[in-house]
Protein backbone atom coordinates (compact mmCIF):
# COMPACT_ATOMS: atom_id res chain seq x y z
CA UNK A 1 0.00 0.00 0.00
CA UNK A 2 2.77 2.39 0.93
CA UNK A 3 4.66 1.40 -2.07
CA UNK A 4 1.80 2.28 -3.95
CA UNK A 5 0.89 5.16 -2.64
CA UNK A 6 4.97 6.35 -2.73
CA UNK A 7 4.91 4.70 -6.80
CA UNK A 8 1.79 8.21 -7.08
CA UNK A 9 3.18 10.66 -5.19
CA UNK A 10 6.77 9.77 -6.99
CA UNK A 11 5.43 10.18 -10.55
CA UNK A 12 3.15 13.52 -9.84
CA UNK A 13 6.39 14.99 -8.60
CA UNK A 14 8.24 13.82 -11.35
CA UNK A 15 5.35 15.51 -13.62
CA UNK A 16 5.52 18.86 -11.37
CA UNK A 17 9.14 19.43 -11.70
CA UNK A 18 8.64 18.54 -15.56
CA UNK A 19 6.05 21.14 -15.97
CA UNK A 20 7.57 23.28 -13.89
CA UNK A 21 11.05 22.69 -16.37
CA UNK A 22 9.24 23.41 -19.36
CA UNK A 23 7.58 26.79 -18.12
CA UNK A 24 11.09 28.11 -16.98
CA UNK A 25 12.98 27.05 -20.23
CA UNK A 26 9.75 28.60 -21.85
CA UNK A 27 10.71 31.95 -19.94
CA UNK A 28 14.37 31.79 -20.86
CA UNK A 29 13.44 31.25 -24.51
CA UNK A 30 11.08 33.87 -24.44
CA UNK A 31 13.80 36.37 -23.00
CA UNK A 32 16.20 36.07 -25.70
CA UNK A 33 13.99 36.38 -28.07
CA UNK A 34 14.19 40.44 -28.91
CA UNK A 35 18.06 39.94 -28.96
CA UNK A 36 17.70 37.48 -31.79
CA UNK A 37 15.14 39.12 -33.36
CA UNK A 38 18.38 41.41 -34.04
CA UNK A 39 20.14 38.51 -35.81
CA UNK A 40 17.51 37.79 -38.76
CA UNK A 41 20.28 35.18 -40.26
CA UNK A 42 20.15 33.21 -37.13
CA UNK A 43 16.06 32.94 -37.79
CA UNK A 44 16.39 32.32 -41.78
CA UNK A 45 18.74 29.71 -41.57
CA UNK A 46 16.37 27.64 -39.03
CA UNK A 47 13.34 29.14 -41.26
CA UNK A 48 14.78 27.20 -44.11
CA UNK A 49 15.61 23.49 -42.00
CA UNK A 50 11.94 23.52 -40.07
CA UNK A 51 9.87 25.45 -43.07
CA UNK A 52 11.18 25.34 -46.60
CA UNK A 53 11.78 21.53 -46.21
CA UNK A 54 8.25 21.00 -44.88
CA UNK A 55 6.30 22.55 -47.86
CA UNK A 56 6.57 19.37 -50.17
CA UNK A 57 5.13 17.10 -47.60
CA UNK A 58 2.66 19.97 -46.67
CA UNK A 59 1.93 20.82 -50.38
CA UNK A 60 0.99 17.08 -51.51
CA UNK A 61 -0.79 16.00 -48.42
CA UNK A 62 -2.84 19.56 -48.50
CA UNK A 63 -3.57 18.59 -52.23
CA UNK A 64 -4.78 15.03 -51.49
CA UNK A 65 -6.79 16.11 -48.74
CA UNK A 66 -8.88 18.66 -50.68
CA UNK A 67 -9.63 16.39 -53.23
CA UNK A 68 -11.02 13.39 -51.00
CA UNK A 69 -13.00 16.31 -49.42
CA UNK A 70 -13.94 16.82 -53.26
CA UNK A 71 -15.30 13.59 -53.89
CA UNK A 72 -16.90 12.55 -50.79
CA UNK A 73 -18.86 16.09 -50.36
CA UNK A 74 -20.24 15.81 -53.61
CA UNK A 75 -21.43 11.98 -53.42
CA UNK A 76 -23.07 13.36 -49.71
CA UNK A 77 -23.99 16.75 -51.53
CA UNK A 78 -25.68 15.50 -54.69
CA UNK A 79 -28.35 13.60 -52.48
CA UNK A 80 -29.64 16.62 -51.91
CA UNK A 81 -29.15 18.05 -54.82
CA UNK A 82 -26.29 21.00 -53.12
CA UNK A 83 -23.90 19.97 -54.96
CA UNK A 84 -23.14 24.22 -55.44
CA UNK A 85 -22.73 24.10 -51.76
CA UNK A 86 -19.11 21.90 -52.20
CA UNK A 87 -17.31 24.76 -52.45
CA UNK A 88 -18.45 25.89 -48.79
CA UNK A 89 -18.05 22.78 -47.40
CA UNK A 90 -14.48 22.55 -48.81
CA UNK A 91 -13.05 26.18 -48.19
CA UNK A 92 -15.20 26.13 -44.62
CA UNK A 93 -13.46 22.52 -43.24
CA UNK A 94 -10.12 23.28 -44.71
CA UNK A 95 -10.08 26.84 -43.16
CA UNK A 96 -11.72 26.27 -39.95
CA UNK A 97 -9.87 22.54 -38.81
CA UNK A 98 -8.50 20.47 -41.55
CA UNK A 99 -5.66 23.64 -42.49
CA UNK A 100 -4.70 24.07 -38.90
CA UNK A 101 -4.76 20.61 -37.35
CA UNK A 102 -3.65 18.71 -40.29
CA UNK A 103 -0.80 20.94 -41.22
CA UNK A 104 0.01 20.97 -37.06
CA UNK A 105 0.53 17.15 -37.22
CA UNK A 106 2.64 17.01 -40.21
CA UNK A 107 4.36 19.72 -38.69
CA UNK A 108 5.31 17.78 -35.50
CA UNK A 109 5.88 14.99 -37.70
CA UNK A 110 8.54 16.25 -39.81
CA UNK A 111 9.88 19.38 -38.23
CA UNK A 112 9.42 18.95 -34.37
CA UNK A 113 11.09 15.25 -34.03
CA UNK A 114 13.86 16.57 -36.46
CA UNK A 115 14.38 19.95 -33.79
CA UNK A 116 14.24 17.18 -30.46
CA UNK A 117 16.74 15.07 -31.86
CA UNK A 118 19.07 17.75 -33.54
CA UNK A 119 19.28 19.54 -29.65
CA UNK A 120 19.10 16.34 -28.08
CA UNK A 121 22.17 15.03 -30.02
CA UNK A 122 23.46 18.53 -29.44
CA UNK A 123 23.42 17.72 -25.58
CA UNK A 124 24.49 14.08 -25.84
CA UNK A 125 27.18 15.17 -27.59
CA UNK A 126 27.98 17.52 -25.33
CA UNK A 127 28.18 20.48 -27.45
CA UNK A 128 25.65 22.73 -25.29
CA UNK A 129 27.73 22.28 -22.18
CA UNK A 130 30.66 23.30 -24.71
CA UNK A 131 28.68 26.31 -25.50
CA UNK A 132 28.24 27.22 -21.88
CA UNK A 133 32.23 27.19 -21.28
CA UNK A 134 32.42 29.99 -24.03
CA UNK A 135 29.66 31.60 -22.41
CA UNK A 136 27.51 31.37 -25.16
CA UNK A 137 23.83 30.64 -24.01
CA UNK A 138 23.08 27.80 -26.34
CA UNK A 139 18.90 28.72 -25.64
CA UNK A 140 19.96 32.09 -27.30
CA UNK A 141 22.06 30.91 -29.99
CA UNK A 142 20.20 27.47 -30.47
CA UNK A 143 16.80 27.29 -29.05
CA UNK A 144 15.48 30.54 -29.83
CA UNK A 145 15.89 31.14 -33.51
CA UNK A 146 14.52 28.01 -33.53
CA UNK A 147 11.55 28.22 -31.81
CA UNK A 148 10.84 31.57 -33.31
CA UNK A 149 11.12 30.07 -36.82
CA UNK A 150 8.83 27.64 -35.96
CA UNK A 151 6.14 30.34 -34.50
CA UNK A 152 6.30 31.70 -37.81
CA UNK A 153 6.04 29.06 -40.31
CA UNK A 154 3.64 27.64 -39.00
CA UNK A 155 0.44 29.75 -40.09
CA UNK A 156 2.54 30.24 -43.45
CA UNK A 157 2.29 26.49 -43.52
CA UNK A 158 -1.35 25.92 -42.73
CA UNK A 159 -2.26 28.43 -45.24
CA UNK A 160 -0.66 26.97 -47.91
CA UNK A 161 -2.09 23.60 -46.96
CA UNK A 162 -5.25 24.93 -47.12
CA UNK A 163 -5.05 26.90 -50.42
CA UNK A 164 -3.82 23.84 -52.16
CA UNK A 165 -6.61 21.78 -50.66
CA UNK A 166 -9.57 24.51 -51.89
CA UNK A 167 -7.35 24.17 -55.32
CA UNK A 168 -7.24 20.12 -55.16
CA UNK A 169 -11.14 20.25 -54.13
CA UNK A 170 -11.92 22.59 -57.39
CA UNK A 171 -9.91 20.50 -59.66
CA UNK A 172 -12.00 17.31 -58.91
CA UNK A 173 -15.21 18.95 -58.11
CA UNK A 174 -15.37 21.46 -60.52
CA UNK A 175 -13.09 19.44 -63.41
CA UNK A 176 -13.58 16.21 -62.86
CA UNK A 177 -17.58 15.60 -61.07
CA UNK A 178 -18.82 19.18 -63.29
CA UNK A 179 -20.25 21.23 -60.20
CA UNK A 180 -20.47 24.57 -61.99
CA UNK A 181 -17.61 26.70 -60.96
CA UNK A 182 -19.00 29.99 -60.54
CA UNK A 183 -21.82 28.87 -58.24
CA UNK A 184 -18.65 27.16 -56.82
CA UNK A 185 -16.82 30.09 -56.25
CA UNK A 186 -19.37 32.29 -55.30
CA UNK A 187 -20.95 30.74 -52.58
CA UNK A 188 -17.42 30.17 -50.96
CA UNK A 189 -17.23 33.59 -50.82
CA UNK A 190 -20.40 34.78 -49.80
CA UNK A 191 -20.47 31.88 -46.56
CA UNK A 192 -16.84 32.37 -45.71
CA UNK A 193 -16.59 34.96 -43.36
CA UNK A 194 -12.58 37.00 -42.76
CA UNK A 195 -12.59 37.47 -39.70
CA UNK A 196 -14.51 34.47 -38.32
CA UNK A 197 -13.20 31.81 -40.12
CA UNK A 198 -10.04 33.10 -41.86
CA UNK A 199 -8.11 35.09 -38.83
CA UNK A 200 -9.71 32.30 -36.53
CA UNK A 201 -7.79 29.60 -38.53
CA UNK A 202 -4.55 31.29 -38.72
CA UNK A 203 -4.63 32.26 -34.85
CA UNK A 204 -5.34 28.09 -34.38
CA UNK A 205 -2.33 27.41 -36.48
CA UNK A 206 0.09 30.33 -34.63
CA UNK A 207 -1.16 28.72 -31.19
CA UNK A 208 -0.38 25.32 -32.35
CA UNK A 209 3.35 26.30 -33.88
CA UNK A 210 4.14 28.02 -30.73
CA UNK A 211 2.97 24.36 -28.43
CA UNK A 212 4.97 22.40 -30.98
CA UNK A 213 7.79 23.88 -31.21
CA UNK A 214 8.07 24.63 -27.21
CA UNK A 215 7.11 20.81 -26.47
CA UNK A 216 9.96 20.05 -29.57
CA UNK A 217 12.44 22.20 -28.21
CA UNK A 218 12.04 21.41 -25.10
CA UNK A 219 12.15 17.61 -25.16
CA UNK A 220 15.58 18.17 -26.71
CA UNK A 221 16.57 20.19 -24.06
CA UNK A 222 15.04 17.88 -21.26
CA UNK A 223 16.12 14.45 -23.16
CA UNK A 224 18.69 12.41 -21.06
CA UNK A 225 21.98 12.57 -23.18
CA UNK A 226 22.22 8.92 -24.63
CA UNK A 227 21.26 7.76 -27.92
CA UNK A 228 18.10 5.50 -25.88
CA UNK A 229 17.47 9.18 -24.09
CA UNK A 230 16.95 10.99 -27.61
CA UNK A 231 15.37 8.23 -29.41
CA UNK A 232 12.70 8.60 -26.49
CA UNK A 233 12.67 12.07 -26.63
CA UNK A 234 11.80 12.13 -30.24
CA UNK A 235 8.32 9.91 -29.37
CA UNK A 236 7.33 12.02 -26.75
CA UNK A 237 7.60 15.21 -28.73
CA UNK A 238 5.45 14.03 -31.64
CA UNK A 239 2.87 12.05 -29.25
CA UNK A 240 2.65 15.06 -26.91
CA UNK A 241 3.01 17.18 -30.11
CA UNK A 242 -0.36 15.71 -31.58
CA UNK A 243 -2.06 15.19 -27.67
CA UNK A 244 -1.76 18.54 -27.73
CA UNK A 245 -2.72 20.06 -31.16
CA UNK A 246 -6.07 17.71 -30.97
CA UNK A 247 -6.58 19.02 -27.24
CA UNK A 248 -6.21 22.31 -27.89
CA UNK A 249 -8.10 21.98 -31.09
CA UNK A 250 -11.30 21.51 -29.37
CA UNK A 251 -10.79 24.35 -26.44
CA UNK A 252 -9.94 27.03 -29.65
CA UNK A 253 -13.07 25.35 -31.88
CA UNK A 254 -15.66 25.74 -28.69
CA UNK A 255 -14.31 29.32 -27.95
CA UNK A 256 -13.92 30.40 -31.52
CA UNK A 257 -17.11 29.04 -33.01
CA UNK A 258 -19.35 27.68 -30.11
CA UNK A 259 -21.18 30.23 -27.84
CA UNK A 260 -19.99 28.74 -24.54
CA UNK B 1 28.28 32.95 -49.58
CA UNK B 2 26.88 31.22 -52.89
CA UNK B 3 25.16 28.80 -50.44
CA UNK B 4 23.82 31.05 -47.74
CA UNK B 5 22.33 33.44 -50.62
CA UNK B 6 20.63 30.55 -52.16
CA UNK B 7 19.14 29.66 -48.73
CA UNK B 8 17.81 32.75 -48.14
CA UNK B 9 16.39 32.86 -51.54
CA UNK B 10 14.62 29.57 -50.39
CA UNK B 11 13.73 31.11 -47.50
CA UNK B 12 11.86 34.36 -49.56
CA UNK B 13 10.21 32.30 -51.71
CA UNK B 14 8.61 30.67 -48.64
CA UNK B 15 7.67 33.25 -47.30
CA UNK B 16 5.79 35.17 -49.80
CA UNK B 17 4.21 32.10 -50.89
CA UNK B 18 2.51 31.39 -47.46
CA UNK B 19 1.89 35.30 -47.34
CA UNK B 20 0.40 34.74 -50.89
CA UNK B 21 -1.48 31.81 -49.59
CA UNK B 22 -3.09 34.34 -46.73
CA UNK B 23 -3.77 36.84 -49.58
CA UNK B 24 -5.89 34.07 -51.48
CA UNK B 25 -7.76 33.06 -48.53
CA UNK B 26 -8.66 36.38 -47.92
CA UNK B 27 -9.20 37.79 -51.10
CA UNK B 28 -10.27 34.71 -53.18
CA UNK B 29 -12.23 32.51 -50.73
CA UNK B 30 -13.79 35.05 -48.28
CA UNK B 31 -16.12 37.79 -48.08
CA UNK B 32 -13.12 40.15 -47.87
CA UNK B 33 -13.30 41.60 -51.00
CA UNK B 34 -17.00 42.61 -50.22
CA UNK B 35 -16.13 44.53 -47.40
CA UNK B 36 -14.55 47.61 -49.79
CA UNK B 37 -18.08 49.65 -49.92
CA UNK B 38 -17.21 51.97 -47.29
CA UNK B 39 -18.52 55.30 -48.70
CA UNK B 40 -22.61 55.40 -48.79
CA UNK B 41 -25.16 56.42 -46.70
CA UNK B 42 -27.14 55.22 -44.11
CA UNK B 43 -30.61 54.85 -44.13
CA UNK B 44 -32.69 53.09 -41.57
CA UNK B 45 -36.35 50.92 -41.71
CA UNK B 46 -38.43 49.77 -38.93
CA UNK B 47 -40.04 46.10 -39.12
CA UNK B 48 -42.07 44.36 -36.64
CA UNK B 49 -40.31 41.84 -37.37
CA UNK B 50 -36.94 41.64 -38.76
CA UNK B 51 -36.67 37.44 -39.03
CA UNK B 52 -33.51 35.86 -39.42
CA UNK B 53 -31.99 39.05 -41.04
CA UNK B 54 -28.23 39.47 -40.08
CA UNK B 55 -25.85 42.17 -40.03
CA UNK B 56 -24.42 42.21 -43.30
CA UNK B 57 -26.99 40.24 -45.08
CA UNK B 58 -27.44 42.12 -48.37
CA UNK B 59 -29.66 44.71 -49.31
CA UNK B 60 -31.24 44.72 -52.95
CA UNK B 61 -33.11 46.51 -55.27
CA UNK B 62 -34.56 44.62 -58.71
CA UNK B 63 -32.52 41.71 -57.49
CA UNK B 64 -29.18 44.02 -57.69
CA UNK B 65 -27.42 44.06 -54.21
CA UNK B 66 -26.60 48.30 -53.88
CA UNK B 67 -25.85 47.83 -49.97
CA UNK B 68 -25.65 45.93 -46.94
CA UNK B 69 -27.50 45.65 -42.79
CA UNK B 70 -24.71 47.32 -40.92
CA UNK B 71 -26.88 47.07 -37.61
CA UNK B 72 -30.33 45.49 -36.19
CA UNK B 73 -31.38 46.86 -33.02
CA UNK B 74 -34.80 46.54 -31.10
CA UNK B 75 -36.83 50.09 -29.89
CA UNK B 76 -37.63 49.88 -26.42
CA UNK B 77 -41.09 52.23 -26.93
CA UNK B 78 -42.12 51.55 -29.96
CA UNK B 79 -41.60 47.42 -29.77
CA UNK B 80 -40.25 47.56 -33.75
CA UNK B 81 -36.86 46.10 -34.67
CA UNK B 82 -34.51 49.06 -35.91
CA UNK B 83 -32.59 47.99 -39.14
CA UNK B 84 -29.63 50.22 -40.65
CA UNK B 85 -28.66 49.33 -43.46
CA UNK B 86 -25.54 51.17 -45.83
CA UNK B 87 -26.29 52.12 -49.28
CA UNK B 88 -23.56 52.64 -52.11
CA UNK B 89 -22.49 56.06 -53.00
CA UNK B 90 -23.95 55.56 -56.52
CA UNK B 91 -26.86 54.63 -55.69
CA UNK B 92 -28.13 58.08 -54.78
CA UNK B 93 -31.36 58.35 -56.69
CA UNK B 94 -33.44 56.14 -55.03
CA UNK B 95 -37.08 57.61 -54.30
CA UNK B 96 -37.77 58.52 -50.53
CA UNK B 97 -41.24 56.92 -50.65
CA UNK B 98 -39.67 53.40 -51.64
CA UNK B 99 -40.69 50.27 -49.44
CA UNK B 100 -38.47 47.47 -47.68
CA UNK B 101 -39.62 43.84 -47.05
CA UNK B 102 -37.73 41.01 -45.86
CA UNK B 103 -37.36 38.00 -48.62
CA UNK B 104 -35.81 34.79 -47.99
CA UNK B 105 -33.40 33.87 -51.27
CA UNK B 106 -34.96 29.89 -51.89
CA UNK B 107 -37.06 28.31 -49.35
CA UNK B 108 -34.13 27.55 -46.86
CA UNK B 109 -31.95 30.57 -48.27
CA UNK B 110 -30.79 33.67 -45.85
CA UNK B 111 -33.03 36.40 -45.81
CA UNK B 112 -31.96 40.03 -47.40
CA UNK B 113 -34.05 43.21 -47.71
CA UNK B 114 -35.65 43.92 -51.13
CA UNK B 115 -36.61 48.04 -51.63
CA UNK B 116 -39.32 48.36 -54.10
CA UNK B 117 -38.61 51.65 -56.16
CA UNK B 118 -41.53 54.30 -55.06
CA UNK B 119 -42.61 57.28 -57.32
CA UNK B 120 -41.75 60.44 -55.22
CA UNK B 121 -39.21 63.30 -56.72
CA UNK B 122 -37.00 63.12 -53.08
CA UNK B 123 -34.27 61.03 -53.05
CA UNK B 124 -33.34 58.83 -50.03
CA UNK B 125 -30.11 60.67 -48.16
CA UNK B 126 -28.16 59.88 -44.92
CA UNK B 127 -30.38 58.81 -42.10
CA UNK B 128 -33.16 58.69 -44.38
CA UNK B 129 -36.25 56.33 -42.81
CA UNK B 130 -38.17 54.13 -45.21
CA UNK B 131 -42.00 54.52 -43.66
CA UNK B 132 -43.22 51.41 -45.97
CA UNK B 133 -42.12 48.57 -44.66
CA UNK B 134 -43.14 44.74 -44.85
CA UNK B 135 -42.08 42.37 -41.66
CA UNK B 136 -40.50 38.83 -42.64
CA UNK B 137 -42.63 36.30 -43.18
CA UNK B 138 -42.04 33.56 -40.09
CA UNK B 139 -42.78 30.03 -41.71
CA UNK B 140 -45.00 29.00 -38.53
CA UNK B 141 -47.36 31.59 -38.62
CA UNK B 142 -48.35 31.09 -42.38
CA UNK B 143 -48.94 26.71 -41.47
CA UNK B 144 -50.58 28.30 -38.46
CA UNK B 145 -52.86 30.68 -39.67
CA UNK B 146 -53.51 28.07 -42.68
CA UNK B 147 -54.46 25.14 -40.53
CA UNK B 148 -56.66 27.48 -38.36
CA UNK B 149 -58.82 28.50 -41.78
CA UNK B 150 -58.96 24.98 -42.57
CA UNK B 151 -60.64 24.07 -39.45
CA UNK B 152 -63.09 27.33 -39.96
CA UNK B 153 -63.69 25.60 -43.04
Amino acid sequence: MITFLSAIGHSAIATLTKTGRGALFLKQTLTCTPSVLCQPRLISKQLFSVGVLTILIITISGLFVGMVLGLQGYYILSDFGAEETLGVMIAASLVRELGPVVSALLFAGRAGSSLTAEIGLMKATEQLSGMEMMAVDPIQRIVCPRFLAGCFSMPLLAAIFSMVGILGGQLVGVSLLGVDEGAFWSQMQSSIDFYDDILNGVIKSVVFGFVVTWIALFEGYDAIPTSEGVSRATTRTVVYSSFAILGMDFILTALMFGDI
Amino acid sequence: MQNSKSLETLVGLFVVIGIGALLFLGLNVSNLASYSDTDGYTITARFENSGGLKVRSPVSVSGVRIGRVTAIDFDNTSYESVVQMKIGAQYNTLPDDSSASIFTAGLLGEQYIGLQTGASEEYLTQNSELELTQSAIVLEEIIGQFLFSEKEN
